[in-house]
C-alpha cells in the first residue's frame, strides 16, 4: 500500500514527461496523478488504526544484506500527518502554478494575455509538473522510510527534483540560488552520511548489522559515540529545517524560486529536518538529545527572534515569507527539544499548520506578484482596491502566520510556548516575543502592499480568478477547521509523542520535569547566545 | 509535568481577609442551553456577509443588524431568567466541545453565563444593535457598507466570546478576535495611509499587551495545571503570593493594551481613523473596557496579589489624568472623546484595582459609560455627517440650531459624563471617587482632579460645537441626520440619563456579589454627602473655567501656535508617540537593518565562505561553473566510496 503511494507519483512524473513529448496535455496527466496520490493518501488514512501508536502497514524487504539495509516502509501518526500534508499540498501547488513554464517569469514584463504557449514552452511546462511529482514521490518515501539507509538515499534523492525546480523555473538569480541550495543541502547530507556509516559500525559490532530504525533504537550506542552520531544527523536536519546559523540558503532560494516551488521546499521538504530530529535524533540517540538540549533550545530561540527581525527588514515579499519560516522552524525545534509531550505534540502539529499557513502565504504572495510584476514591497501598494479578494486572503494567511487564535497555527504555537514556559520560564518569555514580531512583519507587509494609494503599473489587473480562489479554498478551510478542531490532528499525533518522549526519558535518564538545565549549562547557554549575536 | 507545582502551591494565603467566590457553574437548562447562539448569530452574520460577497450587498446591512438584535433579545430573555434565580444558581456553564487536549493541557470550548457576563451581554448586544442601526444611515453612501457590517458582526461575536468564555484561553480567543475586528475597522478606509498605519499600530501595541496575557496563561497552567476559571479560582488561594503577583501583573499588561492604559495607550487616539460608529462601539463602549472586565473577572487572582492591585491603581490614576489632559488640548472632536475614553476607563480600572470595594462600581461605571460615550460618539458622527465630515471643532459653532436632536441628545451624554447630579455618570463616578478617597487620599485626589478636568474639556467641546459663533465655511450646510441615526441617539440619551437606576437599592453591587464577593465598606473621613458636595463643586469649577476661557472669547478657526509648553505637550498626546519612537521604533529599525546587513555579509559569509566542510565544499563546487549534476553525482559516489570503505574496514 505504502509502496504504491510512493510509486504512483513517480510513475506520474515519468508519464507527464512522456505526455509532453507526444503532445498529450501534460498538465492534465500530472493533475490526474496528483489527485490519485491524494486518493491513496486518504485510503492510507482510512486503513490506519488510530488506536495503535506503532508503525503500521509495514513492508520490509532486505535490500543490501551485507549492510543490513532494507527497503522498509511504515506509517505512524507522525508519518501520517506529514504524508497527508504532502498529498494535499502537491495538487494545490500544481493548480496554483498552472502557467509556470509557459512564460518566463521576468519582472517588469507583462504576460501577453491569450498568447498560445509555444511547443518548447509546453515541454518546459511538462518538465515542471514532472519534477513536482518526482519531488512528491521522494518526499513521501522520506516520511515513510523506516530504515536509516533507505531514508538517507531518498533524503538525498529529494535534492534532484528540488534543484531542477529552483534552477529551472524561478526568477532572476535562480541558478545561483539553486547552487547555493544544493551546496548547503549536500554538505548537510555528507555530514549525515558520516553518521549513517557510523551507525553501521555500531550496529555491526553488536551482531548482524541492521539499519532498521527499530533495531537501532534498541541499540546501546554508548555516550561518546552516540553524541557524535547525533551531531551528524542533527546538523543535516538543522540545515534542512533550517535553524540559525545554517539558514542563509533559505531566503535566497525562496526569492528565486516560484512560489509553488517554495511551498514544496519550505512546507514539505524542510519538514524532513524537524521530522528527522524526532524520528532519528530523539529516536536513536535519546541520551545525546537530552545532552544537546540547552544548545538546541538556545539556537531555536535565536532562530525565532532573528528570523522574525530579518523578515521585518525585507523588501522582497518572497524573501520575507521565507524568513518567517526561519522563525517558525525555531518554534518547531523548540517544541521538539523541550522534550515534553505538549511540546512534541505542539511541534508536530506546528509542522502541519505551518505547512498550510505558509503555503497559503506563499501562493497569495505569488498571486500578488503576478499582478504587480515585482516582488519588491516598496514598489507595491494599494492592491486592496483593485483586488479585494486577494487582499482578504493575504490577510487570512497573514493572520494565520502571526498566530491569531481561531486559526490553526495558534494552537500549535501556544502549545509549544506553554511547553517552553514549562521547561524554563525565561525560555517561554523569549519565545513569546515572537508573537509581537510576527504581528509587525505580517501587518507591515500588508500595509505596504495592499493598503494606501495604488502604486506602480500593474502588469495584470483584476482580482483573483476562479482557479486562484479554488487553490486557496482548501487551505483556508484547513486553517479555520484545525483552528477550532485541532483534536482531529492531535488525536493522531499524541500516541506517537507519548512513545517518543517515554523513549527519550528512559534513554536519556534525565526526567524532563521543570527546568532541567543545570547551572553550568545555563552559563554555556548564555555564552553561546552572546557569541552568536 | 506541571513545574514544581508543589513548591508553588505552598499554602500561603492562609486566613485570607475575605472569601473570594469560586467559579462553579451548573449545567445549562431551558433558555440557557441557547447560550452558544448568542455568539453564533453574529458570527454567522459575519461569515455570510464576508464570504457571500456582492450577492449580499443589497440586504447585508439589515442582516447584520438582525443577527445582533437577535442576540440582544436572547440576552434579555436569559437575563430575566437569571433574575428569577437564587444567587447560588446564577452561574451557568455550557461545554461546547474540547478545543484542545494535549497531555495535561485541556482547554474546552466552554462558556460561562453569570451575573457579570449577563450585564456585559446586555451592554454589548444592546449598544451594538443601536450602532448597527445607526450605521445603516451613516454608511449609506459607502460602496463597501456590506463589508463594514460583516466586520461589525465579527467584532460582536468576538466580544461576546471574550466575556462568555469560561477559560482564559477562550478569553484570549475573543481577545484576539476583537483585536482583529478592531484592526479591520480602524483601517476600514484603508486607501488612506493614515488609517492603515493606525490599524497596524493598534494591533501591534495590543500584541505587546498580549505578551502579558499569554505569559499569564502559561504561568497559570504551570502553577495550577488548568486555565479554566473554575480551576484557577478554586486553587488561587493556595499559590504563593509572588506567583499570584506575577500573574496579576502580566494580566494587567494585557489589560493595558486592550484598554489603552499607560504605557500602552498610544494607539487609541490614532484609532479614531475608523468610521465613527466603530469609535462608538469598539473604542468607547465595549472593546476598550475588556481590560476592566479581565481584572474584575480575575478578582480571585488580584485578591491574592496586593502588589498587582496597587499596580492597577497606579496605572489607572496615571491614565485617568493622562487622558483628561490630552482631552483638553485637542481640536478634533473625536480625539477629545478618545482622550476622555482613556480617562474614563482609568476610573474603571481604578475601581477594579480597589478590590471588592470597587469591582461592582467599576462595572457600574463601565455600563453607564457605555451608554453616554456611545451616545456622544454617535452624536459626534451625526455632527460630522451634517458638516461634510469635518472633525475640527474650530470649524463648528452654534450647531444647536441646525441639529437640535443631535444637540439635545449630546447634551444628555455631556451632563452624564461630567457627573451632573442625577445623571447616570454622577452616580457611577461618585461611587468610584468615594471608594478611592476611602482607600488613599492621594488616589482620591487624583480621581477628584480628574473629575474637574473632565468637566473642563467636555464643556469646551460643548461650547465649541454647539454654542459660540458659527465658524463653518460658507459651502457647508449643517443639517440634522436621518431618523435611522437619530433614533439610536435618543435611546442612548435616555439611557445616559437613567443609567443610574442600576444603583437603586444597591442593586448592582448585590447582583455582582456572587462573582466578586461582598462589598467592603470603608469608613470615609467625611460624611458621604459632604464628599459628594465637594465633587460637585470641583465639577462646577471645571465648567466655569471652560465658560470663561472658551465661551466668553472668540474661538479662532486656526489653532493658535504660541501656546504654553503644557498645551503643546497635550496636543502631541503627552509625547506618547515620541517616547515609543525613541525607545522602540527607531532603535528597532536600526537593529533590523543591522541584522539584515550582517546576515547577508556576516552569517552567510561565515557559513558560505568560511572554514569547515560547508565552505570547502562550496568553493569546490563554485569552481565547476557547469555540470552541477555531475558534481552531485561525484559527491554521491564519493559518499558511497566512503561507505564501502568503512564497511570493509569494520567487517575485515
Amino acid at each position: 500500500m505504502l509502496t504504491v503511494l510512493i510509486a504512483v507519483p513517480l510513475l506520474g512524473a515519468v508519464l507527464t514527461l512522456l505526455a509532453g513529448r507526444v503532445g498529450i496535455d501534460a498538465r492534465s496527466v500530472a493533475i490526474g496523478f496528483a489527485v490519485g496520490t491524494l486518493g491513496l493518501g486518504v485510503a492510507v488514512a482510512a486503513l490506519y488504526d488510530y488506536g495503535d501508536a506503532g508503525m503500521q502497514l509495514t513492508q520490509s524487504v532486505e535490500w543490501i544484506g551485507v549492510l543490513g539495509a532494507h527497503y522498509a516502509v511504515g506509517v505512524d501518526g507522525l508519518a501520517l500527518v506529514m504524508v497527508m500534508l504532502t498529498v494535499v499540498l502537491v495538487p494545490v501547488v500544481l493548480v496554483a502554478e498552472w502557467h509556470t513554464g509557459e512564460i518566463q517569469h521576468v519582472p517588469g514584463q507583462g504576460e501577453p494575455d491569450g498568447a498560445a504557449p509555444r511547443a518548447a514552452e509546453k515541454g518546459r511546462s511538462a518538465s515542471f509538473f514532472a519534477w513536482v511529482l518526482g519531488l512528491e514521490a521522494a518526499a513521501l518515501a522520506v516520511f515513510l522510510a523506516t530504515d536509516v539507509f533507505l531514508f538517507y538515499v531518498v533524503f538525498e534523492a529529494t535534492l534532484i527534483p528540488a534543484y531542477f525546480l529552483v534552477g529551472g523555473f524561478g526568477g532572476a538569480g535562480r541558478a545561483k540560488a539553486a547552487t547555493k541550495f544544493l551546496v548547503y543541502q549536500l554538505a548537510g547530507g555528507l555530514v549525515m552520511l558520516a553518521s549513517v556509516v557510523g551507525l553501521y559500525v555500531v550496529s555491526a559490532e553488536s551482531g548482524p548489522p541492521s539499519y532498521l530504525i527499530g533495531d537501532l533504537a534498541a541499540l546501546d550506542i554508548g555516550v561518546e559515540a552516540g553524541r557524535w552520531l547525533f551531531l551528524g544527523f542533527f546538523v543535516a536536519f538543522a540545515v534542512k529545517a533550517p535553524l540559525f546559523p545554517l539558514h542563509t540558503w533559505l531566503a535566497d532560494t525562496t526569492a528565486a524560486a516560484t512560489p509553488g516551488t517554495s511551498v514544496l521546499l519550505i512546507c514539505i521538504l524542510d519538514k524532513i529536518g524537524t521530522y528527522g530530529m524526532i524520528r532519528f535524533c530523539l529516536g536513536i540517540f535519546p541520551e545525546a538529545s537530552v545532552w544537546a538540549t540547552p544548545v538546541v533550545v538556545t539556537l531555536a530561540l535565536v532562530s525565532i527572534v532573528y528570523g522574525a527581525l530579518l523578515a521585518i527588514g525585507q523588501d522582497d515579499l518572497l524573501r520575507l515569507v521565507g524568513l518567517t519560516s526561519l522563525s517558525h522552524f525555531g518554534f518547531i525545534v523548540l517544541g521538539i527539544f523541550v522534550l515534553t509531550e505538549q511540546g512534541h505534540t505542539g511541534a508536530i502539529l506546528y509542522m502541519v499548520n505551518h505547512g498550510v499557513a505558509t503555503a497559503a502565504l506563499f501562493l497569495v504572495a505569488g498571486f500578488a506578484i503576478r499582478r504587480s510584476g515585482t516582488a519588491s514591497i516598496r514598489a507595491m501598494g494599494g492592491m486592496e482596491k483593485t483586488a479585494p479578494v486577494l487582499a482578504g486572503l493575504f490577510l487570512v494567511a497573514g493572520m494565520a502566520t502571526l498566530g491569531l487564535p481561531g486559526l490553526a497555527p495558534f494552537v500549535s504555537e501556544f502549545l509549544v510556548m506553554v511547553a517552553a514556559f514549562d521547561y524554563a520560564w525565561y525560555v517561554g518569555a523569549v519565545a513569546v516575543t515572537g508573537i509581537v514580531l510576527a504581528a509587525i512583519y505580517v501587518l507591515w507587509a500588508y500595509q505596504r502592499t495592499m493598503t494606501g494609494p495604488a502604486k506602480g503599473e500593474l502588469v495584470r489587473t483584476g482580482d483573483l480568478d476562479r482557479r486562484e480562489i479554488g487553490v486557496m479554498v482548501p487551505l483556508v478551510v484547513a486553517l479555520v477547521g484545525f483552528g477550532f478542531f485541532p483534536s482531529v490532528l492531535t488525536d493522531v499525533i499524541e500516541p506517537v509523542t507519548g512513545t517518543v518522549i517515554d523513549h527519550v526519558v528512559d534513554g536519556g535518564g534525565e526526567p524532563d520535569d521543570g527546568p532541567v538545565v543545570p547551572a553550568a549549562d545555563v552559563q554555556a547557554d548564555t555564552q553561546a547566545e552572546g557569541g552568536q549575536r | 509535568m506541571t513545574l514544581s507545582s508543589s513548591t508553588l502551591l505552598t499554602s500561603a494565603a492562609e486566613g485570607g481577609h475575605h472569601s473570594v467566590p469560586v467559579v462553579e457553574a451548573m449545567s445549562p437548562d431551558g433558555v440557557f442551553s441557547l447560550l452558544w447562539l448568542v455568539i453564533a448569530l453574529p458570527l454567522a452574520g459575519a461569515v455570510v456577509l464576508l464570504v457571500g460577497g456582492r450577492l449580499t450587498d443589497r440586504w447585508g446591512h439589515w442582516l447584520g443588524t438582525a443577527t445582533v438584535t437577535g442576540s440582544f433579545v436572547l440576552s434579555v430573555v436569559m437575563f430575566v431568567q437569571l433574575l428569577g434565580r437564587d444567587d447560588a444558581e446564577r452561574q451557568i456553564g455550557q461545554h461546547l466541545w474540547d478545543w484542545f487536549a494535549v497531555g495535561d493541557f485541556q482547554v474546552g470550548m466552554d462558556l460561562l453565563y453569570d451575573p457579570l457576563s449577563a450585564l456585559f451581554l446586555l451592554l454589548i448586544t444592546g449598544v451594538s444593535a443601536l450602532i448597527h442601526l445607526y450605521s445603516v444611515g451613516y454608511m449609506e453612501h459607502d460602496p463597501r457598507r456590506r463589508r463594514f457590517f460583516g466586520y461589525l458582526n465579527l467584532f460582536v461575536a468576538a466580544m461576546l466570546m471574550l466575556v462568555l468564555a469560561a477559560d482564559y484561553v477562550g478569553v484570549f480567543l475573543g481577545w484576539e478576535g476583537v483585536g482583529l475586528a478592531s484592526y479591520l475597522l480602524i483601517g476600514f478606509w484603508q486607501h488612506k495611509p493614515s488609517a492603515a498605519a493606525a490599524a497596524k499600530k493598534a494591533f501591534v501595541i495590543n500584541r505587546v499587551g498580549d505578551i502579558g496575557m499569554s505569559l499569564a496563561i502559561m504561568l497559570m497552567f504551570v502553577t495550577f495545571g488548568t486555565t479554566a476559571f473554575a480551576g484557577v479560582s478554586a486553587a488561587a488561594g493556595d499559590a504563593t503570593e509572588s506567583t499570584m503577583t506575577a500573574i496579576g501583573l502580566l494580566l494587567l499588561l494585557g489589560a493595558c493594551g486592550k484598554s489603552a492604559q499607560v504605557p500602552l495607550q498610544a494607539w487609541l487616539l490614532d484609532a479614531m481613523e475608523g468610521p465613527t460608529p466603530v469609535s462608538a462601539l469598539i473604542h468607547a463602549a465595549t472593546m476598550v473596557t475588556a481590560g476592566v472586565y479581565l481584572v474584575t473577572r480575575s478578582n480571585f487572582v488580584f485578591e491574592n496579589a496586593p502588589v498587582a492591585q496597587t499596580a492597577v491603581v497606579v496605572v489607572a490614576c496615571v491614565t485617568l489624568l493622562w487622558g483628561a489632559v490630552i482631552g483638553c488640548a485637542k481640536d478634533d472632536i473625536k480625539k477629545v472623546l478618545a482622550g476622555s475614553t482613556m480617562s474614563q476607563i482609568g476610573y474603571m480600572m481604578l475601581a477594579a484595582g480597589l478590590g471588592p470595594a470597587g469591582y461592582a462600581f467599576a462595572i457600574f461605571h463601565l455600563v453607564t459609560h457605555g451608554f453616554f460615550k456611545a451616545n456622544m460618539f454617535l452624536g459626534a458622527g451625526s455632527v460630522m455627517h451634517g458638516t461634510g465630515d469635518d472633525v475640527n471643532m474650530r470649524h463648528y459653532g452654534a450647531l444647536r440650531k441646525a441639529m437640535p436632536v443631535t444637540f439635545l441628545t449630546f447634551a444628555m451624554g455631556y451632563l452624564a459624563i461630567i457627573g451632573f447630579p442625577g445623571f447616570s455618570g454622577f452616580w457611577s463616578k461618585d461611587k468610584i471617587i468615594e471608594a478611592a478617597v476611602a482607600e488613599n487620599y492621594l488616589v482620591g485626589a487624583a480621581a477628584l482632579l480628574g473629575a474637574g478636568v473632565t468637566a473642563f474639556y467636555m464643556t469646551r467641546l460643548m461650547l465649541m460645537t454647539f454654542f459660540t459663533k458659527e465658524r463653518w465655511e460658507p459651502e457647508v450646510h449643517p443639517h440634522e441626520s436621518p431618523k435611522v441615526m437619530t433614533v439610536p441617539l435618543v435611546v442612548l440619551a435616555a439611557l445616559s440619563v437613567l443609567g443610574g437606576v442600576l444603583l437603586l437599592g444597591d442593586w448592582v453591587t448585590t447582583w455582582l456579589t456572587p462573582v466578586v464577593g461582598e462589598v467592603e465598606h470603608h469608613e470615609l473621613p467625611v460624611p458621604v454627602i459632604v464628599l459628594t458636595g465637594i465633587v460637585v463643586v470641583v465639577v462646577a469649577l471645571g465648567v466655569g473655567l471652560a465658560v470663561l476661557l472658551v465661551g466668553r472669547r472668540e474661538v479662532p478657526r486656526e489653532a493658535p501656535q504660541d501656546v504654553s509648553f503644557v498645551t503643546r505637550a497635550a496636543r502631541s498626546d503627552l509625547y506618547g508617540d515620541a517616547i515609543n519612537d525613541g525607545l522602540v521604533v527607531r532603535p528597532g529599525g536600526v537593529l533590523v537593518r543591522g541584522l539584515v546587513a550582517t546576515d547577508a555579509r556576516g552569517v552567510d559569509g561565515v557559513v558560505e565562505g568560511g572554514a569547515g566542510l560547508v565552505g570547502a565544499l562550496s568553493s569546490v563546487l563554485r569552481r565547476t561553473q557547469n555540470g552541477y549534476v555531475r558534481t552531485y553525482a561525484l559527491s554521491v559516489l564519493g559518499g558511497a566510496v566512503i561507505l564501502v570503505l568503512a564497511m570493509v574496514a569494520v567487517t575485515w
